[in-house]
């Protein structure tokens, strides 16, 4: 628990100061009209001395008074709750807030390197857990600071020297409690360190049953976990049982006050100082004082959790975002699509070099080709010309200006883009197809999946264009979201296009229509495609013969056959006589 | 819940003694305020100090021997609990592993997750709070209203009275919020989904600059958790304060009709005082027994999902294993009147055809065509609905299982890495597979070259999902990890699509010599990919329309012709 996470979560609650305001006040009058039960109990009691001895109308006035005290007690205490509903909600839906515009914000780079599920559990597991130790602490923080200066005012108020011995008494409980946290903060990261490994595990074998099966591997799989389940066992025995160590021994302490009210009292009592009822209510008010104490040590666990996770969160919020924008806005009007790569160097992991000295030259409306074997950096260069990776070294120009100068998204808005990898958001298949035109009319978006080859199938879902989606159903083969991801960009029609193995995963018959779309779409547009079926790659302009970062050899394709270079090779392989 | 109870066999000791424990630190509770009357009755009364003091003592004494039994029943609640949770959470990993394919589809893969750890947590919980609290909180009520009876027996008629409204209450209450905290969970998974999305879609959603469109979506869904998550608690938290303010009005009826039972002269002041503790014991114990009620609520539908897991058998079981010696001169793989279906329409219908020792074989066909299902069927993954599956002679289904994955290896379409080296990835299968085992699987799947660039080759760190290779790199190091096993037929789904064409061609050569060896099956939408196999398939919409060599299938099968057509093999057979 340190102090940075603390002053954090605090400036996070800062919007919600009026509510916080609101909950203290409601606190204070509810815990405080509360802590008056024991006093007019004690009253009651004091008129209630024996046979004979009742004062029956004074106890009814003093019951009656209670009674309203209680309605109003019971009403404000619910208010509290309910506030503190307001901030904690409030505050946790800033947090995901904050966390999702940071996903959306963040380089593609961190989004690339860093596991998803981790990165979900943060926002959604880890504020929640906020979220719990908020309201904990919040709620405990609000009555229990109150109970404690009420009780203890109220005890000043009946006899100072039993009250000076509580005060003295108490703070071995928060010693005994703090100490006992200290000690079990190991015990709780060690813990869900393994429980994180322990997920991670079940993540990885359940997700790839397949393989897993594939490969016989159920019975290693088990004992890994087993293994892994035991450490969890023996640090979650040492955690749990230290943790809940601290309940008892604050309540133990506390007992030990409510003796020592009780005996010294008594003896107060004995030499006169204070009346009987007086001693009962000091009783009651011993309970009440040390029953904060009692509720901190029992929640101590679920705010060390929270702290840990808030930490976690803050990890996330703090990441540094993609550097910011260059201004510039393409005008379509004036955009004619010429494109040069100088001196570009990239690579992902400063130590493994990719793409060095790269140079290029895109005349408007060349149909660029990349081929290259597997990992040569063709779908790096893409990821160079979207700017999902900025170069480390060199520059792209677009018509001429850098494109770092443009904004970012008036730079994409320029390219169509469909890549191998496909996705869909969760919705329906016509708000997937007009997904960069929302506001594309039924015909459009018919006629682009048209286009795409993909209104048959459509058609024949159960919805049609309604069909509910996601990137996680099984509904759609990956061939069937392809389409999708062609028709997104048919309806788009942008200026220039990017396609990366677009067509992968579509069977030929099909795919030999989408290309006559696409021809169709290229003409007097600048492209860039990434693709192994030579056809494809015939009618290029210009082929950009790609090994290791490199661009070895460009041309059209006659030329590098000609040339009987690595692209001749490439060529040859593919009617390689295999046997 | 209560089939669940049988992991509390091996906790005997903890489950008996540890409530027991418990009980000996409540007994003292009880006892404690009626101590405090004596002490108020006799000492003070009496003026005795030595009395109170004595009093005094004992009170600590029992505070230690509490504070003692406490601990020992703390102690058992956390062995017994984390050792429920730790047997429950290895028999239930056990029995997933034994699963096929269809329990997991059916059940889907994440919230099998969610059962295994989520879900265990809740039932851990509540056995903690069933050997701390269960004994102790209805004791302390039932206890306190026992012994206020036997101070005054008609007087305790107002716990009679307090206990239904205060049950009916807690009933009310709950019984409006627990629906509610369901509807939350579905938001959350909402809020979960989208933010999955994110990161899926980060390329698309920054392509077409919807970056805003796709927050606001998620800001949307997270709105919509506040508004419902604030409706609930709102309800949820009424259920203290009313408790209390229903216990603090019986406190009002017992001093009232106390003080008639005083002035009558058969009821004392420190009675009184007694009674009036046991009231606020009772108040504190059942706003316990209210957070029970919430535990136990959600751990027995934690419980009901885990056994819905539990109680579904794996469709596909061990076979009694096949005869030692094999059927000599029998076909390597043979399909006989073969139909499957997922449960609607057949996806495959009569199916038959024959592999002999030394072959390669080609299936092609559309996307949806049933060549995936077709070579599921071959390791059981799924078992065929009517018909035989054949290996070496023998049906699949009389095979021990490991031993018919050992003959069949398949490398699925989707390549799944592990996190791991380049030689935990490889030894998927065999951890003791010889050193030139790996070497040469390596050597065969063309990924020699890369891994030799590699730091540290084999001992190469690879992340989650093989993040850190192209998707060419992950296909040859999974056709790798399938070599290693040595396995007689091996199935290639679809797994060199990401591969170019000459590594692909070099990949197709160096198999076509591998030794041991039988059978080559190879599923590919490119018929550039299977175009020399000894025979090929085409299959479509769930049925062979034709077999034969490339050739001759070029001939025969217009659907194939077409194939061939489309990725313009034909023009190349002309030139």
């Amino acid at each position: 628990m340190n102090k940075a996470t603390f002053r954090r979560l605090l400036g996070v609650l800062k919007p919600y100061g009026f509510y916080i305001f609101l909950a203290i006040l409601s606190a204070l009058i509810g815990v405080s009209l509360s802590l008056l039960g024991p006093i007019l109990i004690g009253d009651t009691v004091d008129l209630i001395i024996g046979q004979g001895q009742v004062d029956f109308s004074a106890v009814a006035r003093i019951l009656i008074f209670y009674g309203i005290t209680l309605l109003v007690s019971t009403a404000f205490q619910w208010l509290t709750s309910v506030f503190t509903s307001v901030i904690v909600q409030n505050t946790t839906r800033d947090l995901s807030r904050a966390a999702i515009a940071k996903l959306n914000a963040v380089p593609l780079r961190y989004i690339d390197t860093n596991a998803h599920g981790d990165i979900i559990s943060r926002v959604v597991n880890d504020i929640s857990q906020v979220g719990d130790g908020l309201t904990q602490g919040l709620t405990q923080l609000f009555t229990g600071i109150i109970t404690i200066l009420g009780t203890l005012g109220f005890m000043l108020s009946v006899n100072v020297f039993i009250t000076a011995i509580v005060v003295l008494v108490t703070p071995l409980s928060i010693f005994v409690a703090s100490f006992i946290v200290k000690r079990t903060n190991k015990y709780f990261s060690m813990q869900s360190e393994i429980q994180g490994k322990l997920s991670a595990h079940i993540n990885e074998t359940i997700n790839n049953q397949k393989v897993i099966k594939a490969f016989t591997y159920e019975r290693r799989a088990e004992e890994k976990f087993c293994a892994i389940d035991a450490d969890l066992h023996a640090s979650g025995i040492k955690a749990q049982f230290n943790s809940s160590l601290a309940n008892p021994s604050t309540r133990f302490v506390n007992g030990l006050v409510y003796a020592s009210v009780g005996i010294f009292g008594s003896i107060c009592a004995i030499r006169g100082l204070i009346s009987i009822g007086q001693v009962s209510s000091f009783l009651s008010y011993a309970n009440q004082y040390t029953k904060p104490f009692n509720e901190v040590s029992g929640v101590i666990g679920q705010i060390q959790t929270a702290f840990a996770s808030a930490n976690r969160v803050f990890e996330l919020l703090d990441e540094p975002e993609e550097v910011s924008d260059g201004k510039k806005i393409i005008d379509p009007s004036q955009f004619s699509g010429s494109l040069a790569m100088e001196h570009v160097a990239f690579s992902y992991i400063p130590e493994r070099k990719l793409i060095e000295n790269l140079n290029l030259q895109v005349r408007p409306g060349d149909k660029i080709a990349i081929v290259g074997p597997t990992g040569c950096g063709k779908t790096t260069l893409i990821n160079l010309l979207m700017r999902f990776y900025d170069v480390d070294d060199g520059a792209i120009f677009l018509d001429g200006t850098d494109i770092r100068e443009f904004s970012r998204n008036s730079l994409r808005g320029q390219y169509g883009m469909v890549l191998q990898e496909t996705w869909v958001a969760t919705g329906t298949i016509r708000e997937n197809i007009a997904y960069g035109k929302p506001d594309a009319t039924m015909e459009e978006v018919v006629a682009a999946a048209k286009a795409a080859r993909a209104h048959g199938f459509i058609t024949r879902m159960k919805d049609g264009y309604d069909t509910i989606i996601s990137d996680r159903t099984g509904s759609l083969s990956q061939g069937q979201r392809q389409l999708l991801s062609i028709a997104r960009v048919m309806l788009v029609d942008p200026p220039m296009l990017i396609l990366d193995e677009a067509t992968s995963n579509i069977d030929t018959r099909t795919e030999l229509y989408i290309q006559e779309a696409f021809n169709r779409m290229m003409q007097g547009r600048t492209s860039f495609i990434v693709a192994h079926r030579l056809s494809t790659i015939l009618e290029a302009d210009n082929i950009l013969v790609m090994n290791q970062g490199h661009i070895l050899e460009q041309g059209r394709h006659e030329e590098l056959l000609a040339k009987g270079g690595f692209y001749a090779e490439l060529y040859q392989s593919q009617f390689a006589k295999s046997k | 819940m209560v089939k669940l109870a049988r992991f509390l066999k091996d906790f005997k000791k903890q489950v008996f003694l540890g409530p027991l424990f418990k009980l000996i630190e409540a007994i003292f509770e009880l006892i404690i305020p009626i101590i405090m009357a004596k002490v108020i009755d006799v000492g003070v009364k009496n003026g005795d100090e030595g009395y109170v003091l004595k009093m005094g003592g004992i009170l600590v004494l029992l505070y230690v021997v509490g504070l003692c039994s406490t601990l020992v029943c703390q102690r058992f609640a956390a062995q017994a609990s984390q050792g429920v949770g730790t047997k429950i959470r290895d028999q239930l990993y056990a029995h997933i592993m034994r699963f096929s394919h269809a329990e997991i589809d059916k059940f889907g893969s994440q919230t099998l997750v969610t059962r295994l750890t989520a879900d265990v947590n809740q039932i851990q919980l509540a056995v903690a709070m069933l050997i701390r609290l269960v004994v102790r909180a209805p004791f302390l009520v039932i206890g306190s209203i026992i012994v206020s009876m036997f101070i005054d027996l008609s007087l305790s008629s107002v716990f009679l009275v307090m206990a239904p409204v205060v049950a009916f209450v807690t009933w009310l209450i709950m019984s409006r919020s627990v629906p509610y905290y369901k509807i939350l969970q579905k938001k959350l998974d909402k809020v979960s989904l989208l933010t999955g999305e994110t990161l899926s879609g980060a390329r698309v959603i920054r392509a077409f600059s919807k970056q805003k469109s796709e927050s606001e979506k998620a800001y949307a869904a997270t709105d919509d958790y506040r508004r419902t998550a604030m409706r609930v608690e709102r309800l949820a938290t009424l259920l203290n304060p009313l408790t209390f303010m229903l216990l603090n009005f019986a406190t009002i009826a017992v001093i009232w009709f106390g003080g008639y039972r005083v002035n009558s002269g058969t009821f004392t002041q420190g009675e009184l005082v007694a009674f009036v503790n046991y009231l606020s014991q009772i108040a504190l114990a059942l706003m316990v027994v209210a957070n029970l009620v919430v535990i136990f609520t959600k751990a027995s539908a934690s419980a009901a999902r885990i056994n819905e897991v539990f109680e579904t058998a794996p469709s596909i079981t061990d076979g009694p294993g096949a005869p030692s010696e094999a059927k000599s001169g029998a076909p390597v793989l043979c399909f006989e009147h073969v139909f499957h279906s997922y449960g609607g329409e057949d996806s495959l219908s009569d199916i038959n055809f024959t592999i002999m020792p030394g072959q390669t074989v080609g299936i092609i066909g559309g996307t949806g065509s049933g060549k995936s299902t077709l070579i599921n069927l071959i390791p059981r993954f799924y078992d065929v609905s009517a018909g035989k599956v054949l290996v070496g002679g023998v049906d699949v289904r009389e095979y021990k299982l490991e031993e018919l994955r050992q003959k069949v290896s398949i490398v699925p379409q989707h390549t799944v890495l592990f996190n791991g080296t380049v030689e935990s990835n490889l030894r998927l299968r065999d951890e003791n597979a010889s050193l030139e085992d790996l070497e040469q699987a390596l050597a065969v799947s063309q990924s020699k070259e890369f891994v030799d660039a590699l730091p540290g080759r084999l001992s190469a760190p690879i992340s989650e999902g093989g993040k850190n290779l192209s998707g060419g790199q992950k296909q040859r190091l999974t056709i790798a990890r399938a070599l290693v096993a040595q396995p007689e037929i091996l199935i290639l789904d679809d797994a060199t699509s990401a591969l170019d064409y000459s590594t692909d061609a070099k990949l197709r050569q160096a198999l076509a010599t591998k030794q041991g060896l039988q059978a080559l099956i190879l599923v590919s939408q490119r018929a550039a990919s299977i175009r020399h196999a000894d025979q090929i398939f085409v299959l479509d919409d769930g049925k062979i329309v034709g077999s034969g060599t490339h050739q001759s299938l070029l001939a025969s099968c217009p659907i194939y012709h077409e194939i061939c057509k489309s990725q313009s093999i034909l023009e190349e057979e002309v030139k």
